[in-house]
């Protein structure tokens, strides 16, 4: 089995007045998995769909290792799925099921056996062919659901929340099999998920869906540390928001303005927004790890003065949760570690949060998260 | 139609249902409680069938001392073992054209886009729970010398003189299949809508055209509404009495007109006991033998 690349090219698809997919461009490599990750009613599902055939694009086409499928018929493409409620025939056995998409192939009936037997093998599963789906674990009928896609060697993989209905356990033990899987067999895998640690913890490369707009692709890491939008960066691991307004931009250092009297002096990463201009609203997103603390009235140009309101200890490190005195009225969420200085602080304690204005981001607005 | 998914909450929510239903539901009442409960419907059960059927019984083998002489009736006058047989063969041929016409239109229902259905539910409902005597009486207008079909098929000159559609066995079989196609369409409505919609996309996905699609999925899927309606028209179609009666007339005698006439014209209730108790044991048989079938096919339906 070899994976094939996928192009997806300028797709638009609406239901009614609805805008489910918005004109989107994905180019997809060749033996990668990726993720199309965004909350309900974002397309990624839609746009699963009509990558499978189920549903047809209003313009814009789709290339299946150079090949135009856009309006080829499901049965047609050789793309195997992998539905969210397993969609495994519940009059069918185990080896039926598997054997099923072969059966469609016309393959001789002892390759059948012969091939069954080894999918069943490697989803571990090898003694399960006779039994009916409805006497399998829901983790089971995921298995037989992955082998009866893999069997015939698709070039392309498509997952819809494939581990959504599992609980939290055995999500985690099938997302590392299916991320092995994958990569020993080469297949290219476009994987739905609104779960963005999922995502983060599978994906070669990410693409992220907001109401039908592709908001950014990126590997799970360029996301986590440049978001271009305050969607993805609310979006992708936890994300601190305090509102204000450009006061002087200029050679990578901006001052914003929180209030009548109060200024942060940032060098924010600005490129993802190269408009900024003075008098522009601003959100400034920052992440817990990337915050600092100092004693109250020490933190300098970079800080905010804040109240403690929780000092919660996570194991690893601690979890301090700030009152901010401008800025937002939600209180802000710092990670230090275990033993670092302010560690010991408790509930009541003034200090300054300090930003490190280098993993500072700096964003429109307007483009503030809803 | 949905345009994104659904958000699964994990899977917690299921360990948190099962105690909370299993509790909730294993209320047990106590035996005479039950029993105080079920005992208007045993009470009705006991004297408005239990009891006449077994007198019927009784009557049919004794006259006045015990003689099989009504039974040996049956079995030895051609007449009535050709009624029997005819009864036979248009409950089948009932059950048959009731197959063929309601599985694509339950098929559509179960199918179409939510507007549509409920047009096509109320073309279903809407004759059922319209008299069936009304409907037999319909047909007759239908199908009469002077009717409506006869003056059309003259009027475009395709015959010259009237038709005898009226009180022959395929008016019969043509009104009865009308009466009874909602018994069929529900049943497999209901089992093909229980098919979820993964499953035909999963099939397709796997490589299989329409025609495979349907002989793979739909139609082993639906099979246990197929046999549940199958048997219901199928049993009603034999003890029925009005359409036949009425659009049938004298000529075409079905098992239950045959029972009518017996008691109600000729007066002779030992042998119209008899015919009764065969076509009871007949019935039975056949719902016994459906059961079995049925049985079989139940290990996947409830397996999704």
């Amino acid at each position: 089995m070899k994976g094939a690349p996928v192009s997806i090219q300028r797709v638009v698809k609406t239901y009614g007045d609805v805008l489910a997919v918005n004109n989107i461009s994905l180019d997809i490599v060749a033996g990668e998995l990726l993720s199309l990750l965004g909350p309900s009613g974002s397309g990624k599902t839609t746009l699963l769909m009509m990558l499978a055939g189920f549903e047809l694009p209003n313009t814009g086409s789709m290339l299946l290792g150079g090949n135009d499928i856009t309006f080829m018929p499901p049965n047609k493409r050789n793309i195997g799925m992998v539905f969210q409620k397993y969609a495994l025939f519940p009059h069918m056995t185990v080896a039926q099921n598997v054997g099923y998409p072969l059966r469609m192939r016309k393959v001789p009936r002892d390759v059948i056996r012969q091939r069954v037997a080894n999918a069943l093998d490697l989803v571990r599963l090898g003694s399960y062919g006779d039994r009916m789906p409805s006497q399998l674990s829901g983790g089971q009928q995921q298995r037989v659901a992955v082998a009866r896609a893999m069997i015939f060697e698709p070039p392309v993989l498509l997952m819809d929340e494939p581990l959504g209905a599992l609980d939290k356990k055995l999500r985690e033990q099938l997302q590392i099999e299916i991320k092995s899987l994958q990569e020993r067999l080469a297949v290219t895998v476009v994987y739905v998920t609104h779960d963005q640690e999922e995502a983060l913890k599978m994906s070669d490369r990410i693409a992220v869906l907001n109401e039908g707009v592709l908001e950014q692709v990126g590997t799970p890491a360029d996301l986590y540390r440049k978001p271009q939008s305050a969607f993805v960066a609310d979006f992708i691991g936890k994300m601190n928001f305090i509102s204000g307004e450009i006061h002087e931009c200029q050679s990578g250092v901006s001052v914003v303005r929180l209030s009548e009297q109060h200024f942060l002096r940032l060098s924010a990463d600005v490129s993802a927004n190269p408009a900024l201009q003075r008098g522009q609203k601003v959100q400034i997103a920052v992440r817990p790890e990337s915050l600092g603390i100092a004693s109250a009235g020490q933190g300098g140009q970079s800080s905010i003065p804040g109240v403690l309101e929780a000092n919660i200890f996570v194991g690893t490190h601690h979890t301090l949760i700030v009152g901010l005195s401008v800025g937002t009225p939600e209180p802000i969420h710092i990670q230090i570690p275990d033993g670092a200085v302010g560690s010991d602080l408790s509930r009541g304690d003034s200090i300054d949060v300090v930003f490190n204005p280098k993993k500072t981001h700096i964003f429109h607005a307007d483009d503030a998260v809803k | 139609m949905t345009v994104d998914d659904k958000t699964i909450v994990g899977g917690t929510a299921p360990s948190i249902a099962l105690p909370l239903v299993s509790g909730g539901s294993r209320r047990t009442h106590s035996t005479l409680f039950s029993l105080v409960l079920v005992s208007p419907l045993l009470l009705l059960i006991f004297f408005g069938f239990v009891y006449p059927v077994g007198e019927m019984l009784v009557s049919s083998l004794f006259s006045p001392g015990f003689t099989l002489d009504n039974y040996a009736r049956i079995f030895t006058k051609p007449l009535y073992l050709k009624v029997l047989y005819r009864t036979l063969e248009i409950a089948l041929l009932t059950t048959l054209g009731a197959f063929v016409l309601g599985y694509p239109v339950a098929f559509a229902m179960a199918r179409a886009k939510s507007k549509l259905v409920p047009w096509i539910a109320a073309c279903v409902l809407i004759p059922l729970w319209t008299s069936v005597l009304v409907r037999s009486y319909a047909w007759i207008l239908l199908l009469q010398r002077k009717g409506i079909v006869n003056n059309f098929l003259i009027d475009i000159g395709l015959i010259d003189k009237p038709l005898k559609i009226l009180y022959t066995e395929h008016a019969v079989l043509l009104a009865m299949v009308h009466v009874l196609l909602p018994f069929m369409i529900l049943p497999v409505y209901g089992s093909l809508r229980s098919i979820s919609v993964e499953l035909p996309r999963a099939a397709k996905n796997l490589g299989a055209g329409p025609v495979t699609v349907f002989k793979s999925v739909y139609l082993p899927l639906s099979l246990p509404g197929i046999f549940a309606g199958s048997i219901l028209v199928f049993i009603l179609a034999l003890g029925f009495f009005v359409t036949p009666a009425l659009v049938g007339g004298p000529t075409t005698l079905m098992m239950a007109t045959l029972i009518s006439q017996q008691t109600t014209e000729l007066l002779d209730w030992e042998f119209a006991a008899a015919l009764s108790t065969l076509l009871l044991v007949v019935t039975l048989v056949i719902a016994f033998a459906f059961r079995h079938v049925l049985s079989f096919s139940k290990g996947f339906s409830d397996g999704n």
